[in-house]
């Protein structure tokens, strides 16, 4: 038992961390295309691993059930959503910013 | 079509029991059962084409492509979280490219653009017949895109439901 | 505790996106940053439900990860109404 509150709390911390980091990306990406990705690492797996986390503490119910599934519908969601943005932004005009070199980059396989 | 609603309805009374935790009052059960009758017919009203899809097989198939997909997730994350916190060293390079998909049926296409984008880094932001429109944080990870094996996975998803 | 620190955290993650949805400048930026902010909003409540030893939260969680999808595809359709062009030089 103690292992699995361990690994929970790991988890959470984990969770907590990746959280802090989208949004430090989210702040710190130049543009909004490159934002999206950042809002990404917190939607996946931050959202996971903190849900996770919390369905280790709850154990076998109907409470760890109801976590599974509001990590299903983040995972279904949060990608149409992203999409939705992306075309959306796309749609409007807004260009992205891209990488200057990337025609004579010399890593192409 | 028969197939169709039952399964809806399953599933929504499932998620209604799932939602109200109530199992014995036999008052609530039945108004449960009242919305989700309800519920089946606003949906099946909605349906306008045949649903004709083969949901059970494609469940099975489904748990081995998504043990893949989170390891993807996994790598993806772990990228993108280093290009946050360091800079310097791992540069973002943001791309665009244009990508052939392989799926024939618009459920197979949306579990590519899907699965796409939930991995981080990369994001669908254009979806039509011939492809779709990926753009990147990384050169990296676009490349790793084109190289095909997330689209002949999904394909292979899509023929298993058929 | 440890539920006490990921909520703080969870709170300083809606912060920064908050901040993000001030400054813009684009209203995609600040849609992108309303979403992130809902689905921390989601994992707040659950993380809040454990630290008060409230477990009947988790259905509020579920319910708002729903809602905050089906928002952000409304103001999503409703920017592409409104002209999606002059949104996206909106400074």
């Amino acid at each position: 038992m103690i292992i699995l509150e361990i690994l929970s709390w790991l988890l959470l911390l984990f969770g907590a961390f990746l959280g802090i980091s989208g949004a430090v990306g989210i702040l710190r990406f130049p543009d909004f295309y490159t934002r999206i990705h950042a809002a990404g690492v917190t939607d996946t797996l931050c959202a996971g691993a903190i849900l996770c986390g919390l369905m280790l503490q709850a154990g076998l119910s109907l409470v760890s059930v109801k976590l599974a599934f509001i990590l299903l519908f983040l995972w279904f969601t949060s990608p149409t959503a992203s999409h939705a943005l992306a075309s959306a932004a796309r749609h409007a005009g807004l260009k992205p910013h891209l990488a200057p070199s990337r025609e004579d980059s010399p890593s192409t396989p | 079509m028969i197939l169709y609603l039952s399964a809806l309805l399953f599933s929504l009374y499932g998620f209604w029991l799932l939602l109200s935790g109530f199992w014995h009052d036999s008052l609530l059960l039945g108004l449960g059962g009242v919305s989700v009758l309800l519920v089946a017919v606003l949906a099946a009203r909605i349906e306008r084409r045949d649903p004709e899809h083969h949901y059970l097989s494609l469940l099975v198939q489904l748990g081995a492509y998504w043990f893949w997909l989170l390891r993807k997730i996994l790598v993806a994350n772990r990228d993108v979280v280093l290009a946050i916190w360091r800079p310097q060293r791992y540069p973002i390079s943001p791309t665009e490219i244009r990508l052939a998909s392989s799926q024939r049926t618009p459920t197979g296409r949306t579990i590519f653009a899907n699965s796409i984008t939930l991995t981080p880094g990369t994001v669908a932001m254009e979806v039509d017949d011939e492809g779709i429109v990926v753009h990147a944080l990384q050169t990296q990870a676009a490349q790793d895109l084109a190289r095909g094996e997330m689209d002949r996975r999904v394909s292979r998803l899509e023929r298993s439901a058929k | 505790m440890i539920f006490a620190a990921t909520a703080i955290a969870i709170l300083v993650v809606m912060g920064l996106a908050l901040i993000r949805a001030f400054v813009g400048p684009t209203v995609y930026d600040r849609v992108l940053a309303m979403n992130m902010f809902g689905t921390k909003t989601v994992l707040f409540i659950a993380v809040f439900g454990f630290l008060s030893g409230r477990p009947d939260f988790m259905d509020i969680a579920l319910v708002y990860a729903l809602i905050n999808f089906v928002g952000v595809i409304a103001v999503l359709k409703y920017a592409q109404r409104v002209g999606a062009g002059e949104c996206a030089e909106d400074g």
